[in-house]
């Protein structure tokens, strides 16, 4: 499978009042060609300042790259000058934001803004750029684009207008679409429409999609591999099935197990007990240990390295050392792995064998 | 839209019948009358003049007629300016103060405009700090005080531009409309760095960059337009603030404009040309108000809509 983008050992921080914030701890990961990557992780897991900082769209006076590189297209896109990552963005990478309710200009009509980046990076008329335009509002879904293209954002919903956002990513037929956390700030119902569109519109122009979320039922939804982010690394990556039916680290088995589920008879909703790790002083092992109950001795000492599950599957968990003991994953997560060919547990009807 | 403007018209309307009436009324509570000076006539030639300029007939009579008179456009007789109707006192004072008014206002808000836009693009540099310094210079210190200091440097030092008057073309006005344009510069220029911060650090912002576009285009295509919002919202009261600078900077560069027939005519006691002036200045100021609104429209297109069913 061709490799359209590689991060590599990538380091990242934040200099602030209170001192140096390392956001990103060495991540590295590969997005293959027409590959839906999702990335999940709470809150100020460094997900969304990855896929910032692929674009570099981090504010440059306060972010520094301490290490590691982004490679596209024989570039290394963090030592790129401002200018020539003005060519990259919008037509190779494009991006989808969170909050359709702010990210439009409100001064601007919609078509202005689409036909913006077909202006910038193709020499084409602005007849033609209009024609465009109106040819990815109805790739889009929205009815009357004609019309609609001389209209101003506040005169759209919320998921009309996280449509023209989509709508500008596509703009110049990007070969990676980041999408970051497009459809948090929507309601449930348009968030299944906009999901749909954007599985649709991946099988329609063949781009690579790097989706950040934290909602899991989007992931299984939408992403063909899944990254799993804590505390500003990569603690798990494989693919859909792999991460959601064989989990190794207990950080993704925490996620698995917060999520609401119909068929367990739990009443209570499982949270993660503790709170993110300080990225001022990060820890010195696996980010993890002080709120996983599974952790060593070694996760506090030592940050653990990528253990190879499978081809595509790999965990940075101690606990799938050779000497680490034999450690029982909580029983929803075994109820999932006994369904997954290859895991420890399946076939087996009962769990933990010797 | 039509409805709109026509509905603003006749609030308009209204405004100035009531400022009309208020100043009307007001002026009669001033102490002295405008014959007070005439103190050498007898009581019979007293009556004479009273009855000459109308103020011997009872006040709401005069009302009426000033009232009367108004709706043609007469602005009466002025008591200090034997026989010269307040209309030709004001039509040839006009001309200085429009010019001024509008060179400190165009001057005053353009140069605020690029000095607030280059403290936000250059924001913690030197020329952040520059022009927030000028900035708080041009608010904190009166107009009266600068234009002494342009006086006394640029015109009695330098000998660059006329000190005062009005007879010397176009290079009498520039040291008052500089005087009168620190007010709006600074206001403009705060405003729009502030703004400017604000807007460049929202969403959409990260979308033009995120399609590619330069520095310069998220400055002026995308940014701009939108940190402009709230200085329209001020410009109203700006001008408010050019018209009462226009009194004190007027007799201070000795110019024939509004501004100092204004002061002169309440020291007089002119009531039809304190009338006058007053009605002037308030026509200028809602009219400009009203232009305001209209912009305001033009420049966000939020605005505009729910302005036709307001």
């Amino acid at each position: 499978m061709e490799k359209i983008l590689q991060v590599k050992d990538l380091e990242l921080s934040f200099h602030t009042f209170a001192g140096e914030v390392k956001a990103i701890r060495g991540v590295s990961f590969d997005l293959n060609k027409g590959e839906t990557l999702a990335i999940v992780g709470e809150s100020g897991s460094g997900k969304s300042v990855t896929t910032k900082s692929i674009m570099r769209l981090l504010p440059e006076s306060s972010s520094e790259f301490k290490n590691g590189e982004i490679l596209f297209n024989n570039h290394d896109l963090t030592k790129l000058t401002d200018k020539e990552m003005q060519k990259i963005r919008g037509k190779d990478i494009s991006m989808i934001f969170q909050d359709p309710m702010t990210s439009l200009n409100p001064t601007m009509t919609i078509g202005k803004q689409i036909m913006e980046p077909i202006l910038k990076h193709q020499k084409v008329s602005k007849a033609k750029a209009k024609e465009v335009a109106v040819e990815l509002l109805k790739l889009v879904g929205l009815p009357n684009p004609e019309m609609r293209i001389k209209m101003y954002p506040h005169q759209f919903s919320g998921g009309q207008r996280q449509r023209i956002v989509i709508a500008i990513a596509l703009a110049c037929n990007p070969k990676i679409l980041i999408a970051d956390e497009p459809t948090t700030a929507l309601d449930v119902t348009i968030q299944a429409q906009i999901l749909e569109l954007m599985k649709d519109i991946q099988k329609k122009v063949d781009t690579s999609i790097i989706f950040i979320t934290h909602d899991l039922g989007v992931v299984a939804n939408v992403a063909d591999r899944v990254a799993v982010m804590y505390g500003g690394r990569i603690v798990e990556v494989g693919t859909v099935d792999e991460i959601f039916y064989n989990p190794q680290h207990p950080y993704t088995w925490g996620l698995l197990s917060s999520m609401p589920s119909m068929d367990l008879e739990e009443e209570r909703l499982y949270a993660i007990p503790g709170t993110p790790p300080d990225l001022l002083n990060p820890p010195v092992g696996d980010a993890f240990a002080l709120r996983s109950e599974y952790a060593l001795q070694i996760d506090l000492e030592q940050a653990p390295p990528m253990f190879q599950v499978s081809k595509t599957h790999f965990a940075a968990t101690w606990l799938l050392h050779p000497n680490a003991p034999e450690v029982e994953p909580p029983a929803n997560i075994i109820e999932r792995m006994k369904t997954f060919r290859g895991s420890r547990y399946y076939e087996e009807t009962t769990g933990g064998e010797a | 839209m039509v409805k709109y403007i026509g509905k603003r018209l006749v609030y308009m309307f209204l405004t100035m019948f009531l400022i009309a009436t208020a100043t009307f009324f007001l002026m009669q509570t001033l102490p002295g009358s405008p014959i007070a000076s005439y103190s050498k006539l007898n009581e019979s030639q007293r009556a004479i003049v009273e009855k000459k300029y109308g103020i011997d007939k009872p006040k709401p009579v005069q009302y009426a007629i000033y009232m009367k008179n108004l709706a043609k456009g007469d602005l009466g007789t002025s008591f200090v300016f034997k026989g010269k109707s307040v209309n030709d006192l004001l039509s040839t004072r006009l001309k200085p103060s429009m010019v001024l008014g509008a060179q400190a206002m165009v001057f005053g808000t353009l140069i605020g405009i690029l000095l607030g836009m280059l403290a936000a693009l250059r924001q913690n540099t030197f020329w952040d700090y520059g022009s927030t310094f000028l900035a708080i210079l041009g608010s904190s210190i009166p107009s009266f005080v600068f234009a002494s200091l342009l006086q006394y440097w640029v015109a009695s030092q330098w000998h660059l531009l006329p000190v005062g008057l009005w007879n010397d073309g176009w290079k009498s006005s520039i040291l008052p409309s500089i005087a009168l344009a620190m007010g709006p510069l600074a206001m403009a220029a705060r405003f729009i760095r502030t703004e400017m911060i604000e807007v460049l650090s929202s969403d959409y912002i990260t979308l033009a960059k995120a399609k590619g576009a330069n520095g310069f285009e998220i400055a002026f295509k995308h940014a701009f337009r939108n940190a402009l919002i709230p200085l329209i919202t001020v410009l109203g009261p700006v001008t408010a603030g050019l018209v009462t600078g226009s009194l004190v900077i007027e007799q201070i560069f000795a110019i024939p404009g509004i501004g100092e027939q204004f002061v002169s005519s309440i020291m007089t006691n002119d009531h039809a040309t304190i009338m006058g002036t007053t009605l002037l200045f308030s026509v200028f100021l809602i009219v400009v108000i009203f232009i305001v609104d209209i912009l305001y429209g033009i420049i966000d297109p939020r605005i505009r809509l729910s302005g036709g069913k307001g």
